[in-house]
This record gives structure tokens, sequence and C-alpha cells, in this order.
């Protein structure tokens, strides 16, 4: 079984035409892989679709537009695998 | 249709909200001045236009199923396929399905068809965003009742 990182690098590699080897747990996807918001909804599309799964989008891009959170917090590839092993969890637990 | 006006749909046939469908009637005119140019002698439904009226179409859907709450704004069409051309003076008929949607997207399967042959198709995606002030909510309410949108089958958002 493929771990969420492998999975979730494969989506952003076939959605945004990245190479696989320059996406790393530490790429930040806007500052380092230069996605925009277009393609991340393509990404969140293939991510929610993979995982069973609604990545809260809209409510994180609020929280950093308010301050209330930085986008490494997200937008970092090991932070939204470990928040999609979060929604993964909880899915499971409901 | 009112192709130099970007208004596609003629009506809305049926909206199943359980099902995630609607259907609607687009009823191509028999003169535009968008075949005047397309083609001089020989006018056809451009195929853009196509791809245009199955994004109303799933528009609308995605408007029904969020009970108007949200607008779907058009941000991509994949494999998108016209099979056949369309003359003026054509009935058609629009169906779309929603086949995703997550935090602020939509993912709509649609296809148009002319008496029950498919003659174009296309997955499109959609940005879905709080409307940019009340009265454009209301023109959105407005055009849906033109198109006798069923507001009674309205799902709850």
């Amino acid at each position: 079984m493929s771990s969420t990182f492998e999975t979730v690098s494969k989506i952003i590699s076939e959605t945004c035409d990245i190479p696989l080897e320059k996406i790393t747990p530490e790429s930040h996807a806007i500052d380092d892989l230069g996605i925009d918001s277009l393609d991340f909804l393509d990404i969140a599309f293939a991510i929610d679709k993979a995982f069973g799964i609604k990545l809260p989008l809209e409510k994180w891009t609020q929280e950093v537009n308010e301050g209330k959170a930085k986008t490494e917090d997200y937008f970092v590839l090991g932070a939204l695998c470990a928040k999609i092993d979060e929604l993964v969890a909880a899915k499971g637990a409901a | 249709m009112r192709l130099e006006y970007f208004q596609m749909i003629t009506r809305v046939i049926s909206f199943d909200a359980e099902a995630k469908t609607l259907t609607a009637a687009a009823d191509v005119p028999a003169e535009s001045p968008v075949f005047e140019g397309h083609f001089p002698g020989y006018p056809l439904l451009p195929g853009v236009l196509m791809i245009e009226a199955m994004a109303q179409t799933s528009g609308w859907l995605i408007l029904g199923l969020n009970g108007l709450t949200a607008m779907p704004f058009l941000t991509g069409a994949n494999s998108a396929k016209m099979r056949d051309f369309v003359p003026p003076s054509t009935p058609l008929q629009v169906h779309a399905h929603l086949i995703g949607d997550g935090s602020g997207y939509a993912v709509t399967k649609a296809h148009i068809t002319r008496e029950g042959k498919k003659v174009a198709e296309a997955e499109i995606r959609f940005a879905v965003k709080t409307f940019p002030d009340p009265k454009f909510a209301q023109m959105i309410r407005e055009w849906g009742e033109r198109l006798e949108f069923p507001f009674e089958k309205l799902a709850a958002a």
C-alpha cells in the first residue's frame, strides 16, 4: 500500500506536470512548487477521491487570511499529508 | 438559446437532487450573428458554445444542489468531444451529472443529445465561490425563474 505522501506526490506530479523527484515532504506547494489556486482545486478533487475525504480548503484559506494559521501549516506537503491522515482517521472513527 | 448573449439554456427540463442530475433544453436559433461568421454559407453551432451550454447546465445543477448559496465559475473542461455538426434550428438536450464536489470546487460530466444521439460531451470543473454581492444572487434567481428552474426541489444548503 502506498504511503499518504507517495499518493499525494503522484497526484501533484500528474496534475501539475511536476517531476516526482522535485516533490519532497518539505516542499511548499505554493512557494516551492508554484502550484496556484486553480491547480490546487484539481489536486483537492484527486485527493478527496483517493482518500474518501473532503479537504476543508476554504476553512484553511480563511484561517490563513485571518492570520490564525500560516500557509506552511497546510501547504507544506508533510503537514498536508498529516492533515489528510487526520481526516482519514476521523472518517474511520465516525 | 440567445447565442450573442451567451444564454445557452432555453429551460430546465428536470432536476434530481438525489441523483445529482439536471437536464436542460437548448434550442439552437434559426438565426444569429454567430452563424454569419461560423461559417458564411455553412452555419454551424461553434464547439466552444456547446462546451458553454454544458457548463451552464452543470452550473444550474450545482446551484440546485447547494440551494443557490454559492456560484460556480468555470475553471476547466477535460476530455471535450464534439461528435457531430449542429446546424441552426436544432432542438438539443443538455445533461449534467455531478461526479465530485468538495470545499470550493465541483466537477460534472455533461453531454448534449439531439433526438437521443450524443453530439458532444465533456468533464467540466468549477470553482464554487460565495456570491460577490446579493444583487448577483438575486439576478441568478430571476434567471432561474425565466428558465423554469424547479425551485421547490432545491436541495437544502
